[in-house]
């Protein structure tokens, strides 16, 4: 913990006289502040729902170094360079997914990963940055609002890797990504009427996405619908998960005091389900708090956004925020029950590595667009 | 077209703002929900799942009490409880369980009864029930598997209190035995006291004391983890051990009375007359009854319940034979008590009613000559008592028996006791449907017919004879100890029945008769009078299995061994101050003066040397 605090304070220095050092690193002060600390709030929740291990501790404070420094790295590239890659890394990451489902490696279950013998790699969340950056730069090359033409070929875009990764099966991340992409469209101004058009579509293919789901997946969809049918098979998630929440009260039951987490009643506590232990030790309080950091950095995105000086930067950060609201909406509903169980993580807190990089990556992309505004107007 | 390919920067940031406003207001709103669901989850529904977390987290166990233990009247233990180290598996646990079996075997040894066993026991148990596989593990096996028990998750040793019976097979019959609780027994008990038993009393004094025996469970209050496993006791109360019994039962008594009959299939049970006080009480052949608290393996069940000589079968207490020549001393009293008997009876060896041809023959074809009723009764002639029968009357006989218990329930405090017959006009009409014969009347005199007695009544009613026609409630259970009180509670003698007006020459005449059967020349009990340091009251009898037709011989070396007469006798002794009354059964034995009586007289040598 102290080597976290050591290293966030490299980072970011409380004084507004030093704001010319976070500058000249192209961080934006309000939005590392907010994720360094939602990343300690992180840490201590992850402290109680691992069983107070510290080696878990030490793990998660190691890949949040890697994703800050992930971040800082992306935050150093020109938002001009992410524009004249973006057809470039979107073509190699649907010909990765393509790899993945003929080559890929299979790990609980799914095939989600590339193995090059020295590290894995998971084409699926490149895609989920590579996508909104396709879907931006499709649309941004023509004036907006995108007519029905583009926004058909941008939905194209979407639905492709929307499509492969689905089939990995990988239904959390394949949402994101769609998420991420009908984002760009939505900010781009699309007609209304199109929206409404594209949810009615939905919803007349939704039977035949049930008909391509796995047989998991659609036990999850029917399990959210009555979690009581069974009680210790597929339902026991989400019932045990209520329980803890709403056993929390108001005030909590203390940090390290939940039992259904410390007992460990409620499944996956460290990871998809941590926000339970969260809202079983400090209650409904402790929520608020931790909706107001999410809304305080999901607001400074949206400003970022709207500062940017490019289409393509204001659709791409736009995207990125919003996407970053799913993630805890997906994640937070699926927790409470308002949801079906699908594997989305709680950014930055919890336990996993790999995601929150990716998500950290995008944070970079938005604070090199924020950083690189003035550069751009000269 | 051209024209409108041109970007406008200024409404395209404008759009965007407008868009994103949109984006927030809805950002905002889901937001919104969220927090309606957590202030539905833990403000409005608080109550409910903090209930349900408790419940998750506390856990009520209830803790077995120690089952009392059971001695013989000398303070020798009988029933124990001791330590078996079980190996148990938890089957919901176990991913594979043929494949952990196997591998399991090859560090412990599992026999295929054993695996028989624990597959028939977990399918009478919950999943996440603690299923046994073997017992009584060594030192060494423990320890063997401590080192690799990290590669068995479910599979724990269990130290476990065991029923051990010390003399097993010699106190089946007495103490019955325990075994699992079965669903029937289930419904009837005490659900919250039995909820951590899983042993119950089945049969003999562990069944009929099992309120005793039990004691009451205790509580423990614990939290447990999602695996069960206890993290800590929040709260405790201590279960009660049950109630030690002290027995009547004498087991060095009970050593001999059993190696005495070891060789037949048959009963003895010695009663002490003046208190009722059983001292021994067997039942050959007999069986093992601590592999009942193990478990049986379905062949070794099987081989007990087919086994032609019926060793599951308590023959002392609910073998129903008919009693035979053991009834003369009652029924000559009865003869006496309503002086019906004849001073001498001509026995030409048969006898038959008046107008009818039927020949009721004597056991001894020539006949007895002139006989008085203690001849009658020393060389046990059937002629004398059929005609006394008759001159009494079964209206007469029936009740007078009963006097002595005959056809009446001991109530003895052994679980399971049948009653024997003592049939009457009255009974044959109403479970018969028939008139009652005169020769049936005949028959009743020699207790043969529809007579039935068990050895324990016959015992009892010996005993009865010994003490002055006050025959007392035969029981097993001196007293009992309840924990944490020094003194055992006595329980007092009860009277169970009593000849009324009875005349004391009479009694003292069938005495000296019985006397006679055992100490004179021509006593059918005469072999065992050699060496006789004390006087031996007795009676034999031999009890027809099978109908002989009316002019056959009976040949007892052509006669199946399993059709042969059943051979009896009852005794007790010192004449003077009866200290042990006896009844000796032995099935197919042929002549009860050849075996039964010897029996006898070895449990009376080993009792009287003793006082």
């Amino acid at each position: 913990m102290a080597n976290m605090n050591y290293e966030s304070h490299s980072y970011w220095s409380g004084s507004a006289s030093k704001r010319w050092f976070m500058t000249r690193l192209h961080l934006d002060w309000p939005l590392t502040v907010g994720l360094v600390l939602l990343s300690i709030v992180g840490l201590f929740i992850l402290y109680s729902a691992s069983g107070q291990d510290m080696a878990s501790i030490e793990r998660q404070g190691i890949r949040l170094g890697l994703a800050f420094a992930v971040m800082i790295a992306v935050a150093q590239i020109n938002p001009y360079q992410i524009q004249r890659w973006a057809p470039w890394i979107f073509g190699l990451g649907v010909i990765l997914l393509i790899a993945v489902l003929i080559f890929g490696v299979i790990g609980k279950g799914a095939q989600r990963w590339l193995d090059f013998g020295f590290f894995r790699f998971q084409p699926s969340e490149l895609m989920k940055i590579a996508v909104p950056m396709m879907v931006a730069w499709y649309v941004a090359d023509r004036p907006l609002p995108p007519k029905s033409k583009r926004a058909f070929g941008a939905l194209l875009l979407i639905l492709v890797p929307t499509f492969l990764i689905s089939r990995q099966p990988d239904l959390g991340t394949s949402l994101l990504i769609a998420s991420a992409g009908l984002w760009v469209l939505f900010l781009s101004g699309i007609r209304k009427r199109v929206i409404g058009g594209a949810i009615l579509l939905a919803l007349a293919f939704a039977p035949a996405l049930w008909m391509t789901m796995h047989d998991y997946q659609r036990s999850r969809v029917l399990m959210f619908l009555n979690p009581q049918n069974d009680p210790l098979g597929a339902g026991y998630h989400i019932i045990q998960s209520k329980i803890a929440i709403g056993s929390g009260g108001i005030y909590g039951k203390g940090w390290l005091n939940g039992s259904q987490s410390q007992l460990e009643f409620l499944p996956e506590r460290s990871t998809d389900f941590i926000f339970a232990v969260f809202s079983e030790e400090f209650g409904l309080l402790g929520i608020f708090l931790l909706l107001m950091l999410y809304l305080f950095i999901i607001v400074r995105g949206l400003y970022i956004a709207t500062q940017a000086q490019t289409s393509f930067n204001r659709l791409l950060a736009g995207s990125l925020i919003l996407t970053f609201f799913v993630y805890i909406f997906v994640n937070i509903g699926m927790v409470t029950g308002l949801l079906p169980v699908v594997g989305v993580p709680l950014p930055l807190v919890s336990y996993g590595g790999t995601s929150m990089v990716t998500l950290m990556a995008a944070f970079g992309v938005l604070m090199s667009i924020h950083t690189h505004r003035r550069l751009l107007v000269r | 077209m051209q024209r409108r390919d041109i970007k406008d920067h200024i409404r395209e940031s404008r759009n965007f703002s407008h868009r994103s406003a949109a984006a927030l207001v809805l950002v905002v709103i889901l937001v919104s929900v969220i927090l309606g669901r957590l202030v539905y989850l833990q403000v409005a529904n608080y109550e409910h799942y903090t209930t349900q977390a408790q419940n998750n987290r506390v856990k009520i166990i209830p803790v077995a009490p120690t089952r009392g233990l059971i001695y013989d009247r000398n303070g020798v233990i009988l029933a124990q409880n001791q330590t078996s180290f079980t190996l148990e598996i938890i089957p919901e646990k176990v991913d594979d369980l043929e494949v952990m079996l196997a591998e399991l075997r090859s560090i412990i040894s599992v026999s295929d009864a054993d695996i028989e066993r624990f597959y028939r026991d977990m399918k009478r148990q919950r999943r996440f029930d603690s299923v046994p596989l073997r017992y009584w593990l060594t030192d060494d096996e423990v320890a063997k598997f401590s080192v690799v028990r990290y590669r068995f998750s479910g599979v724990t040793i269990k130290a476990r209190l065991v029923r051990h019976y010390t003399y097993g097979q010699l106190t089946t019959h007495v103490l019955g035995y325990v075994a699992r609780i079965n669903e029937k027994e289930q419904k009837q008990v005490d659900e919250s006291n039995y909820s951590a038993t899983n042993y119950i009393g089945k049969t003999g004094v562990e069944k009929y004391y099992e309120t005793q025996l039990h004691g009451q469970v205790g509580y423990e209050k614990i939290e447990a983890n999602v695996q069960g496993r206890v993290l800590r006791i929040l709260e405790r109360t201590v279960p009660v051990a049950g109630d030690s019994l002290n027995l009547t039962l004498d087991i060095d008594l009970q050593i001999v009375a059993s190696q005495a009959l070891n060789k037949y299939r048959g009963a003895v049970v010695a009663i002490k007359p003046e208190t009722g006080e059983i001292l021994a009480f067997v039942s050959m052949p007999s069986y093992d009854p601590n592999q009942y608290t193990v478990g049986f393996g379905h062949a070794a069940y099987k081989a007990l319940l087919e086994s032609p000589d019926r060793p599951l079968f308590n023959r002392a207490l609910r073998g129903r034979y008919p009693p035979g020549s053991t009834v003369k001393p009652f029924v000559g009293l009865a003869g006496l008590q309503f002086k019906e008997a004849r001073q001498e009876v001509y026995c030409p060896g048969w006898f038959s009613l008046e107008g009818d041809d039927h020949r009721y023959r004597d056991w001894k074809q020539t006949g007895h000559d002139m006989t008085s009723l203690k001849k009658a009764i020393v060389e046990s002639c059937d002629v004398y008592f059929y005609d006394l029968a008759l001159r009494l009357g079964i209206d007469r006989i029936s009740p007078f028996m009963k006097q002595f218990g005959f056809g009446l329930l001991t109530e003895v405090d052994i679980s399971g006791e049948l009653s024997g017959l003592m049939p009457s006009r009255q009974w044959k009409r109403a479970e018969r449907y028939r008139i009652w014969f005169p020769g049936e009347t005949l028959i009743t005199g020699i207790g043969q017919g529809f007579m039935l007695s068990t050895p324990l009544q016959l015992a009892s009613s010996t005993a009865a004879l010994a003490n002055n026609g006050i025959q007392m409630k035969p029981h097993i259970v001196a007293s009992t100890s309840v924990a944490g009180r020094m003194a055992p509670i006595v329980k007092p003698p009860e009277l169970l029945h009593k000849v009324t007006n009875l005349n004391e020459s009479n009694m003292s005449y069938i005495i000296s008769a019985m006397r006679s059967v055992v100490h004179s020349s021509t006593g059918s009990a005469r072999k065992i009078s050699h060496n006789l340091t004390y006087d031996i009251a007795g009676k034999t009898g031999t009890s027809q299995v099978f109908g002989i037709k009316q002019d056959e011989v009976y040949v007892k070396e052509e006669i199946a061994e399993r059709l042969r007469d059943h051979a009896l006798f009852i005794a007790f002794a010192p004449i003077e101050h009866p200290k042990i009354a006896i009844a000796v059964v032995v099935e197919n034995g042929g002549s009860g003066g050849d075996v039964a009586a010897p029996i006898a007289r070895q449990v009376m040598d080993a009792y009287l040397k003793k006082q």
